[in-house]
């Protein structure tokens, strides 16, 4: 019994080392309290909102965000805009839809259906605007680093003057958290670029935080219900484990052998 | 199973049973004679039982929304992470379920190693295990390949070339894998199908290893050969039941903790990245429950030995019962033996850790001295302990007292002392 617990314990333990073991360049990230974090993680709605506006403004002209839908914005675990606000903000955008009975393709307002509008036609013409590099699609993007949210966050906050001796090409910019430091997307951020709704202040640290909490929504939609269902399964496992502990003590008890 | 005598209470459960004797099974499973000094490390057997009809389920339900093609695999993934009600929470089950199966297959087949279990007259049922592992390895591979991110196209662009170290035919082998001349659409679609395939021929092989298990019985922690029924055991329903059951809820918390709170943290970033045919991923690293075998594949500096020593590692498994020549099973008994095992445990988890890290330098050395012991352990260490180690004393029975160190064999083994009991 007491070497099933102890192994129990160690397998904790190592939980908390596992990524380091893949992660094959060690690269201290800037972080934050993220709020979606811990066993009752949630997002700050606010925060999601501010992110979506970071990502409108500033991030969606090169990069797409395709598995996602206006829709997405009103549903619950999410940014929570209202329905009327998601829808509105749907039909900010043109939506090529068709062919219509005519046989030609058409635009049309957005509707909450709709994916997220591409900023390109495809990757080829993504390519060919950016000097060769493809904007990654977002909607995984946090999942798909390394470090995560503190990656993303850091990253946004990472870009400096190169050090001596580090010559970079026409349209490479220096970071210091990028892999190998060189990277074709330019400082983005700035003090003041945009102005946020709720009054909160734009620095370049609030958004980066703003925008990297609104991708953490983007690639786990469900974090908040898998969080409250997880705590709800896991406290009813320990109740019954305890209940069936018990009964075992019972049953075994008829016969001399400790269990 | 044969020597069991059961006749069914009702008329209709008379005639029934004379005709498929389904309630004899029945009556066998739960009276099955289990020795009652089996430790919490016996209670594995029913952990994997339980991983595997997860897995089979919870894939059932994900291939229904699926779609094995090329240009929509991760696509439809997305989908049902987003979009398909509980989506998320049945592919983050099968996923982390594959790491919580290995989990619990390394855990059972040490615990075998510990207590001898593959010894006579169990070696069918070993033998049988190591084939189930095998496929399990296999399933494991494909079923990382299908969500088509860049660790599934890959590691199996890297798992698939193996085959090319074959002389003569090698590559009109790892061509006729592919279905063409790169791993595409026609190897996702046939991965696809054959990891819906080898679950149920892993089912079947479950039944031949418990059948095979309950022709001896248990073996058990001080690894002496039990009379059935008898003062040493208990009937299999209720006592090993509840028991199980209730290492099964332990399980089950460690299973849940991933699943909800750390569903990513086993598999690699870079699968969460469509498939690039035209980028290669900076290290291309297995799974966790692989990275002992990747170690061995690249300590060996020449492709085919190289391919040849990772096959051999797992399939030397198979000869253990022949290799180890030493009479007595459980390693309690055994004080060199047990230290050996422990090594040999050290040894495996080193090879995991360079496995993950870049075959370079110093790491490099490491998993080359690793696997030099792994083999050195099968091959040289194991047969020549059998002959050489002083065992300790083995009791009679279960029941009786330990003996507490005592040298005098001939009185432990005295009958008359074995009919006193009876």
């Amino acid at each position: 019994m007491k070497k099933f617990l102890k192994l129990f314990f160690y397998i904790f333990f190592l939980i908390p080392f596992l990524p380091q073991v893949y992660a094959a360049e060690k690269v201290e990230y800037l972080t934050t309290d993220w709020s979606f974090k811990g066993l009752f993680g949630k997002f700050d709605r606010s925060a999601l909102q501010r992110g979506y506006h970071v990502y409108t403004e500033v991030c969606s002209s090169c990069h797409s965000m395709k598995y996602l839908s206006y829709r997405n914005l009103a549903q619950e675990g999410g940014p929570e805009f209202t329905e009327a606000e998601a829808k509105a903000i749907a039909a900010s955008f043109e939506v090529t839809d068709g062919p219509n009975s005519d046989g030609e393709m058409f635009t049309r307002p957005g509707k909450l259906s709709d994916k997220f509008v591409m900023p390109y036609e495809n990757v080829k013409a993504a390519q060919a605007a950016n000097g060769g590099a493809y904007p990654p699609d977002m909607s995984v993007l946090v999942k798909a680093r390394g470090g995560g949210v503190d990656y993303i966050y850091s990253l946004l906050q990472g870009y400096e003057d190169p050090p001596p001796g580090v010559t970079l090409d026409d349209g490479v910019y220096y970071n210091k958290y990028m892999y190998g430091n060189k990277i074709k997307m330019s400082n983005q951020l700035s003090d003041g670029l945009i102005e946020y709704s709720d009054g909160t202040k734009a620095t370049v640290e609030q958004m980066s935080k703003d925008v990297t909490t609104f991708l953490m929504w983007a690639a786990e939609p469900h974090l908040e219900s898998r969080h409250k269902m997880g705590f709800k399964a896991i406290v009813y496992l320990i109740i019954l484990t305890i209940l069936v502990y018990f009964s075992m003590k019972r049953i075994w008890s008829r016969i001399e052998t400790k269990v | 199973m044969s020597d069991h005598e059961y006749t069914p209470k009702s008329n209709f459960g008379k005639w029934f049973n004379d005709r498929l004797p389904l309630l004899t099974l029945a009556n066998h499973l739960t009276d099955y004679p289990t020795p009652k000094n089996l430790n919490y490390w016996w209670t594995f057997g029913g952990i994997l039982t339980f991983c595997l009809v997860t897995q089979i389920v919870t894939g059932l339900v994900l291939a229904m929304h699926y779609i094995a093609h090329a240009d929509m695999a991760f696509d439809s993934v997305e989908h049902i992470m987003r979009d398909v009600n509980y989506g998320w929470l049945i592919r983050y089950i099968h996923a982390n379920g594959a790491s919580m199966f290995f989990l619990a297959v390394y855990i059972h087949i040490f615990r075998s190693l510990f207590y001898g279990s593959y010894k006579a007259p169990r070696e069918i049922i070993w033998i049988i295990g190591i084939i189930i592992y095998l496929l399990m390895m296999a399933a494991a591979f494909m079923g990382y390949v299908l969500p088509w991110g860049q660790m599934s196209f890959w590691g199996a662009t890297v798992i698939t070339n193996l085959f090319s170290a074959i002389p003569l035919v090698g590559e009109g082998i790892v061509t006729w894998l592919w279905g063409g001349y790169s791993v595409d659409n026609p190897t996702l679609t046939r991965f696809f199908t054959l990891h819906y395939l080898i679950p149920f021929l892993i089912l079947g092989l479950v039944v031949l290893h418990i059948w095979a298990l309950h022709v001896p019985g248990n073996n058990n922690p001080i690894g002496i050969d039990v009379k059935k029924p008898s003062k040493d055991t208990v009937p299999f329903h209720p006592y090993i039941v509840i028991k199980d059951a209730f290492a099964l809820l332990m399980f089950m918390i460690v299973f849940a903790f991933f699943v909800f709170y750390t569903p990513n943290i086993l598999g690699h970033a870079d699968n969460y990245i469509e498939a690039n045919p035209l980028v290669t991923p900076a290290h291309i690293v297995p799974e966790w429950y692989l990275l002992p075998f990747y170690a061995i594949l690249r300590s060996v500096p020449d492709k085919l030995m190289g391919v040849i020593a990772m096959l051999s590692a797992i399939f030397i498994l198979a000869a253990l019962p022949w290799l180890d020549t030493s009479k007595i099973r459980s390693a309690v008994f055994r004080p060199l033996y047990r230290q050996f095992y422990w090594i040999l445990v050290a040894d495996v988890l080193i090879l995991g850790y360079v496995g993950a890290m870049p075959a370079e330098g110093l790491y490099l050395l490491i998993a080359r001295v690793a696997t030099a012991y792994y083999f050195l352990h099968f091959l040289v260490i194991l047969p020549i302990l059998g002959y050489k180690e002083r065992t300790l004393p083995v009791p009679l029975s279960i029941t009786e007292p330990v003996l507490g160190g005592s040298s005098n064999l001939a009185a432990a083994r005295d009958d008359s002392r074995l009919e006193k009991l009876k």
